[in-house]
């Protein structure tokens, strides 16, 4: 049986580098990281062991608490490890997130793991370099001032025959030092005070290093979560009711008793699962269960129009008001014309390709999970306060899931395989299927936003109102909120959920008397339904942009503006945002008129439109180039133009990659992606009742990079989400006239706009 | 459970089980090969492609039963990290994924493509993949990678 461990270690030995024990819990008390471990502790941040080990090959192993979730973020740490420590990027391991193993660098999410995990690995491969530069100084007689790094071998200015490599020096060996670190998660400030490396000396990163994990992706050798093979492990599914957790009233197991190889039935409070000796026997056992549910206590609502009026109408939790300046009942009251609109953005899925996968091992007071969580640590808690365990003695190993997008922050599956193994005593994988992924993940809220504006006899923007009503996300592991299983076996949870993100309501924009609100509507059930709330890429912005920016190109059209010479207007300090709009215009061949487009005469009609955003200080300007058929109301994206500003940046070619998805996915999102329902439930339960993009539909796509080495590295991919269909709604409009105030921007809703106009 | 004889990847094998799995679960679990991946079961997504008697079919509704003594590859049959097949090496070039899930459709479809149409245009690179999903969103490099592997420029 081959399992991760085992080519992990081969891995390891074949590379000479240190071997490390994946498989002995608690760890055994190895070389390096795991000796700063006591038993049922954790690596101490301070330690500078914790974070690296140099062997004697000179190999570095990273012992990186953030995850690669599929965008090739472990290659771009791992270039920044091999920058500051001046080593050949071939010589960097970085290791899978093992909680016994790794320190708590917060969850892998919101594209930020550069910009805050980036500087923890820096700060540690700095201080790693200045030790090994004092151990050399000591080894060759030299005052540190006079040594200089190249590939892990120091050397004596002027004298380059004396040399000591990082592996001579150190390999094998513990540093046992000490550094500061302070904060926890994403806020750790690890050795501060250590200088790092000039940017103006960087050579590796800046750098397109082919993604390292990619050859084994292509050939089936690498192991994903959902690979994942342990000694004696049997297989699980859930039954999940098709509405909200009610409790199974009646369990009849006599039709999957028939079925060779079932070895329990478990039902914990509403909880129901199956385990199996066998996957077949798993999906065919919990299909034949039958079971009748009791009557839900609360109902899903009706269609998307009983929503949006309930967001409409219900008083907030909280307003998240991110901008209140000036004076703005005064302003609109002066202005000279007055402009208003509502815009509607609907529950979508992030629609994973593997569905949900996760092993876990339950003994009598200890458990381990391999799974593709975004945060392991959150994991261990929920799955800790789940079965009753100390945190400490619940394992975390990650191993890489299908891409996520936000959803593996919710780690349900491992809760269910959780209570499975515990039931049997054995260790259970559990894998969803396709409709318990589209119907039970967490989706991405509907949102509702109302905008305002006012501008004066000049046409200037004196006024700029903007609120977007919308829900809390209430399904993450590990943060006072509970996951399925947890509800399902009766814990409540402690909060009332997080914020879906606050950016794209307008303020990248500066107006005299503007304010820009998120309001946070209770979500309407008190147990969880499938219309339950999570994480979506760049949570919530892709709506306020598109709201935001159809709205002043709204104000725009109506004063007859060139939409790029009317935004510029309101840039007036923000020179990134300027270059941003400059750079993907110019690319895109932008002509300055204002929109519409003259009508045209064929069948189809020509259209062009822009966008910007701000999330997170990455900074994108969008333009969409779009054809719509007049007879079909079909929208056809011709062309995708987009520059993207995050500062420094790691890796050209990577980050280009995630623009590319953030961008097609995108477009999926604002073309195609609703989530249907009805009273009784969720209609959109696999890939023809929720479609996404298709080879054929997808555009040209191209991409400015804006490199500042002066500044901190951002987050990128992500950050270019947030435009996509702002500047695709604008581009319909200026090909034909009709602006659409919903999405997804269907041919019936095209249709319909152009039989109005 | 009947014991069917299972021609995979150039090897025969005789595996136990249920004749009414589908082909999927016995690569994966009985013959440990990772390379195909359930996605949806349903057909829809391509992940669990492999290809049968020369044609790129979907694992995940195929009956084991039904895959008896006829010719599979998989994933794994194509090439190695040591020796990669030059689609798999057109995919790395390209750097054409991200998770990699649905990656596996991918090359097994180009796979089948290009052996009946060694030199296919854009559009029916498109049009073979058009059944094949992918939501990372790394569809214009996998268009590149499966027309770099078939000789042509990208």
């Amino acid at each position: 049986m081959k399992t991760m461990e085992f080519t992990r270690r081969q891995f390891l030995k074949g590379t000479g580098a240190l071997i490390v024990s994946f498989n002995l819990f608690p760890p055994a008390s190895d070389l390096f990281a795991q000796a700063t471990v006591g038993p049922g502790s954790e690596p101490d941040p301070t330690s500078l062991d914790s974070w690296l080990a140099i062997a004697q090959d000179g190999t570095v192993t990273v012992f990186s608490g953030k995850v690669d979730l599929g965008t090739g973020v472990e290659t771009a740490l791992a270039q920044i490890v091999a920058e500051e420590l001046d080593v050949p990027f071939k010589q960097i391991k970085m290791i899978g997130l093992d909680t016994t193993k790794a320190i708590d660098q917060g969850i892998t999410a919101g594209s930020r793991t550069i910009e805050r995990g980036g500087p923890q690995l820096r700060q540690a491969a700095a201080a790693a370099r200045q030790e090994l530069f004092k151990l050399a100084s000591a080894r060759l007689n030299a005052p540190v001032d006079t040594l200089a790094v190249k590939d892990g071998v120091v050397s004596v200015a002027g004298n380059p025959a004396k040399k000591v490599s990082y592996g001579e020096l150190i390999g094998g060996k513990q540093f046992n030092v000490k550094i500061t670190a302070t904060g926890t998660g994403w806020d750790m400030k690890v050795a501060p005070e250590v200088k790092a490396k000039d940017v103006k000396d960087y050579k590796v990163v800046g750098t397109s290093q082919k993604r390292v994990e990619l050859p084994a992706k292509l050939t089936g050798e690498f192991t994903y979560a959902h690979d994942v093979r342990i000694p004696g492990m049997l297989h699980g599914r859930v039954v999940r009711p098709p509405t909200i957790t009610s409790k199974p009233a009646s369990v009849d197991e006599s039709t999957a008793k028939n079925i060779p190889g079932l070895v329990k039935v478990v039902q914990e409070g509403s909880f129901l699962g199956i385990v199996c000796e066998t996957e077949w026997a798993a999906i065919k056992a919990a299909r034949a269960l039958r079971v009748s549910w009791s009557e839900p206590t609360t109902k899903m609502p009706a269609d998307a129009e009983a929503v949006f009026a309930y967001i409409k109408n219900t008083k907030s939790l909280r307003d998240q008001v991110t901008v209140n300046k000036g004076n703005l009942d005064t302003a609109l009251g002066q202005a000279s014309k007055t402009y208003k609109a509502t815009y509607r953005w609907p529950f979508q899925l992030h629609g994973m390709m593997g569905p949900s996968c996760a092993v876990a091992d339950v003994g009598k007071d200890r458990a381990t999970l391999y799974t593709g969580t975004q945060g392991s640590f959150d994991t261990r808690k929920a799955v800790a306060e789940l079965l009753g365990f100390p945190e400490k003695n619940v394992r975390v190993l990650y191993r890489e899931s299908s891409g996520s997008y936000g959803r593996m922050g919710a780690d349900d599956v491992s809760e269910d395989a959780a209570l499975l193994s515990r039931a049997v005593g054995k260790p259970v994988r559990v894998q969803w299927m396709r409709d318990d992924e589209h119907g039970w993940e967490p989706k991405g809220p509907a949102q509702l936003d109302l905008a305002r504006a006012g501008v004066d006899a000049q046409g200037r923007i004196i006024a700029w109102d903007f609120a977007d009503r919308g829900f809390p996300l209430t399904a993450a592991s590990g943060r006072g909120l509970r996951l399925l299983a947890s509800r399902q076996i009766g814990m409540k949870p402690t909060a009332d959920g997080n914020s879906n993100g606050t950016a794209g309501g307008g303020e990248i924009y500066a107006f005299e008397n503007q304010r820009c609100a998120a309001p946070l509507v209770p979500w309407v059930q008190t147990d969880e339904t499938p219309l339950r709330t999570g994480y979506l890429r760049a949570p919530g912005d892709m709506a306020r942009c598109f709201a935001s920016e159809s709205f002043i190109d709204e104000i725009a059209a109506d004063l007859r503006a060139d939409p790029v010479q009317f935004r510029l207007r309101y840039l007036s300090n923000n020179q990134r945002a300027i270059d941003a709009l400059i750079a993907a215009t110019k690319q895109a061949g932008w002509q300055e008129r204002p929109s519409p487009a003259p009508a045209s005469t064929g069948p189809k009609a020509m259209g062009r439109g822009v966008a910007i955003s701000n999330r997170a200080n990455t900074i994108c300007g969008a333009v969409a180039d779009v054809e719509v058929d007049k007879a079909t109301g079909n929208v056809t994206v011709k062309r995708f133009t987009l520059s993207h500003d995050c500062g420094l940046i790691i890796n050209p070619d990577g980050l280009k990659n995630q623009i590319e998805g953030n961008i097609i996915q995108s477009m999926s999102r604002a073309l195609l992606e609703e989530v249907k329902f009805d009273g009784t439930g969720i209609k959109s339960l696999d890939w023809s009742s929720y479609p996404i993009i298709r080879f054929p539909d997808v555009p040209e796509i191209e991409i400015v990079l804006i490199n500042r080495p002066e500044m901190p590295a951002l987050g990128g991919g992500e950050p270019s989400s947030a435009p996509i269909a702002a500047a695709i709604a604008n581009a319909i409009f200026d090909a034909t006239g009709v602006r659409l105030r919903e999405a997804p921007f269907t041919p019936e809703r095209v249709l319909a706009g152009l039989k109005k106009a | 459970m009947a014991r069917i004889s299972l021609k995979v990847n150039g090897k025969t094998q005789v595996v136990d089980v249920d004749p009414e799995t589908p082909l999927l679960y016995v690569l994966r679990n009985d013959l440990q090969l990772n390379g195909p991946k359930f996605g949806c079961g349903l057909a829809q997504c391509g992940a669990c492609t492999v290809i049968m008697s020369g044609n790129a079919i979907r694992s995940c509704v195929t009956l084991v039963s039904a895959a008896q003594n006829q010719p599979v590859t998989t994933l794994e049959g194509l090439g190695s990290t040591k020796k990669m097949h030059k689609i798999q090496q057109a995919f790395v070039d390209e750097q054409a994924l991200q998770c990699g899930y649905c990656i596996n459709g991918m090359i097994m479809t180009s796979k089948a493509l290009l052996d009946k149409n060694p030199k296919p245009t854009d559009s029916q690179i498109k049009e073979a993949l058009a059944g094949n999903l992918c939501r990372c969103g790394t569809h214009t490099r996998i268009l590149r990678a499966v027309k770099r592997a078939s000789g042509q420029k990208v």
